[in-house]
């Protein structure tokens, strides 16, 4: 591969991976705090036809994804209602969320489809935009690329260097503790989940405003339950999340190129699934090395929390 | 009037009771009240695709007979055994004929026919046909033949990228006939064939597009059902062509033409023989010439030689001086599959599992 063919390679796998890594690091701080929600894909939808309305009603793209963060927001909030403050089942309260946000985005999105809007613009940065090879890849990407790379950065530094990192870890490591000296659990969990909102609902906001600037029903395609996946994988590291974030978009984006170039003589089917495989190896690999005993979820993970009075 | 049920939505309201269809359908019985039609889509009526396009057609029927017809639809119907309760709930609330509009509804819609033997079905791309289910397709290859003569005539780099979704024989057909219509023009074109593995993932499709792209084509051609594609050609000023519907709007440079899909006169000569008393079942499988696939208006960077060249091919397919496999063909191996002087038959097609020579999938 010559140069002129690896830039426009990495930068199809940056665009594949970006809404995982957005909606995985949300997912993975819930987790961390001990709460499962499986509805990230709902979230995503609803932050991509929020996000795609604005833009196309107003034009104005910071506004789009700041409504697409708070429409993602909003489902999470109702998700926290229902298994926190109402202490409802977290996977069946998951699906129902994903289910109901396939339906709503679907009914708010009716009148957009089929009217495309403009890409969301490419942040340039004089000079160093211009630089060959580094230049198109690091520094000429849209805002939530950047905003992608950051807050993953911004997770591994708070869980592992700040107090209040520390707090929403022992939240989903036992949530028991934490009451007793006087945390409140439920409240610091409602905080984690509408943050997984907010980065489901940018993801969202990435598909319909930078990827496919257009809006579709269901046009997640089950991304969603990737990045979902992206988390069990990244064993709940942030660090690791966005490798496999890169790694399954890397991987998705080079079958297809093999394809391309005219196979290597293996069904399409089985490059298709390469992307899974890889990253099913990866994990075994991972779990079986001198790793080993890193893969805990966590201990809270997916358990209601009823403080006792 | 139109009765919209809407699927999902019933599905999160009344997930309890199962169908919560009946609430809007109720069963008709005075002999002159107006016929009942219902039509059973796969997708969203606002797909932009496929669905959207037999819902343009239901409201062309209850144009066409006003007062006459009304029409109910019910989307996003999963082909499977859930499809057999939405035909059945349409079939037991009065309507007189059913168009189900997907390969998949084959088996529920045989099913319900057989117990609702006075109700008339229509079933899209099947094969099977019962005294009161018809069955009805569109010989989209045929657009094909007029969309890869545009894209021989019109690629630089001889390479043109294509898009499948899977690999079945009536995509196999659309690969086939593209691409023999490009060398016809051009003998070294070739096709490049990315399998997406869905009929719509916006994003796969256009990270396939700009896969295909930095390979080297200049022209896209897909057989998936998203505008991402064409979008994608747009921006990297490619030209590509629109599946199903005019996708001029996502690529008003980009998009050359498009096969549009056109059901509404089939549909309306359907209504027709039923309020007549004149249905029978039968099975078609119509093309240009009846106008049930029709090419849209030429995007501005078709020239005019292209144009006219196209404009022919579409009226010799029509006229049935010109078949889209005219023999001598060969397969990817060189074996000759169909001989010279003849042309393949609609079982050979119905059938394809081979490409043709310059075709790399």
């Amino acid at each position: 591969m010559s140069l002129d063919i690896v830039v426009p390679v990495i930068l199809t796998v940056i665009s594949a991976a970006t809404p995982l890594l957005l909606a995985g690091i949300g997912e993975l701080v819930a987790e961390r705090a001990g709460v499962l929600n499986l509805g990230i894909e709902g979230m995503m939808l609803v932050g991509a036809v929020a996000a795609f309305a604005v833009a196309h009603v107003t034009g104005n793209y910071m506004l789009a994804i700041l409504v697409a963060a708070m429409a993602g927001a909003l489902l999470a909030l109702i998700f926290g209602v229902l298994t926190l403050t109402l202490v409802s089942n977290q996977v069946a309260t998951g699906l129902a969320l994903t289910l109901f946000g396939i339906g709503l985005s679907a009914l708010a999105g009716a009148g957009f489809v089929g009217s495309p809007i403009a890409p969301l613009p490419k942040l340039e940065i004089p000079g160093l935009s211009e630089l060959p090879f580094i230049g198109p890849i690091l520094f000429h990407q849209d805002v939530l690329v950047y905003l992608s790379v950051a807050l993953t950065l911004g997770v591994i530094w708070f869980l592992k260097r700040t107090r209040a990192g520390m707090i929403l870890r022992a939240c989903g490591d036992s949530d028991v503790s934490a009451h007793s000296i006087g945390y409140d659990v439920i409240r610091i969990r409602y905080l984690a989940v509408l943050f997984g909102g907010v980065t489901s609902g940018l993801a969202g906001a990435y598909l319909s405003l930078a990827y496919t600037p257009m809006w579709v029903e269901n046009m997640t395609a089950g991304r969603g339950w990737i990045a979902l996946g992206l988390v069990v994988f990244s064993s709940w590291r942030p660090l690791r999340l966005l490798g496999g974030a890169y790694l399954f978009g890397g991987v998705t984006i080079l079958q297809l190129y093999v394809q391309g170039m005219g196979g290597i003589g293996v069904p399409a089917q089985v490059l298709s699934m390469l992307p899974y495989i890889a990253t099913i190896v990866v994990l075994t690999i991972i779990s079986a090395g001198p790793w080993r005993g890193r893969l805990d979820a966590p201990a809270c993970l997916g358990k209601p929390f009823r403080p006792a009075t | 009037m139109s009765l919209h049920l809407r699927r999902r939505s019933f599905v999160l309201g009344s997930a309890a009771t199962g169908l919560g269809l009946a609430a809007g359908v109720r069963p008709v019985f005075s002999a002159d009240a107006p016929l009942k039609v219902g039509f059973v889509y796969v997708g969203p009526a606002t797909d932009n695709g496929w669905s959207y396009r037999h819902d343009v057609a239901r409201k062309e029927v209850e144009a066409a007979f006003p007062g006459k017809v009304t029409t109910s639809f019910v989307e996003n119907v999963p082909e499977g055994p859930d499809a057999e309760r939405v035909i059945r709930q349409l079939a037991s609330s009065g309507h007189g004929l059913i168009f189900t509009t997907s390969f998949g509804f084959m088996n529920p819609t045989l099913k319900v026919a057989k117990a609702f033997p006075k109700v008339k079905f229509e079933h899209a791309t099947g094969y099977q046909t019962t005294p009161n289910v018809a069955v009805y397709n569109a010989r989209f290859y045929e657009g094909r033949t007029v969309i890869g003569t545009i894209a021989g005539m019109m690629s630089k780099s001889g390479t043109i990228g294509y898009l499948g979704s899977f690999p079945i024989p009536e995509v196999v057909m659309g690969i086939n006939a593209f691409t023999l219509a490009a060398q016809k023009i051009n003998p070294n074109i070739k096709t490049k064939v990315v399998w997406v593995n869905s009929w719509h993932d916006p994003g796969k499709e256009a990270d396939a597009a700009k896969t295909l792209i930095d390979q080297g084509c200049d022209i896209l051609s897909q057989h998936t059902d998203s505008a991402a594609p064409l979008q994608v050609a747009e921006q990297r000023g490619v030209h590509g062509f629109g599946q199903a519907a005019d996708q001029s709007a996502f690529a008003p440079k980009g998009q050359l033409t498009a096969i549009v899909d056109n059901w509404g006169p089939y549909y309306i000569e359907r209504v027709k023989a039923v309020l007549d008393g004149t249905w029978k079942t039968h099975n078609i499988w119509h093309g240009l010439k009846e106008g049930m696939v029709s090419i849209a208006p030429y995007g501005p960077d078709v020239p005019e030689d292209v144009k006219a060249a196209a404009e022919k091919v579409k009226a010799d397919i029509a006229a049935g001086t010109r078949h889209p496999f005219e023999g001598p063909i060969k397969d990817q191996k060189g074996q000759v599959r169909i001989p010279e002087g003849k042309h393949a038959t609609d079982e050979e097609l119905l059938k394809m599992d081979w490409y043709v020579e310059g075709v790399q999938a």
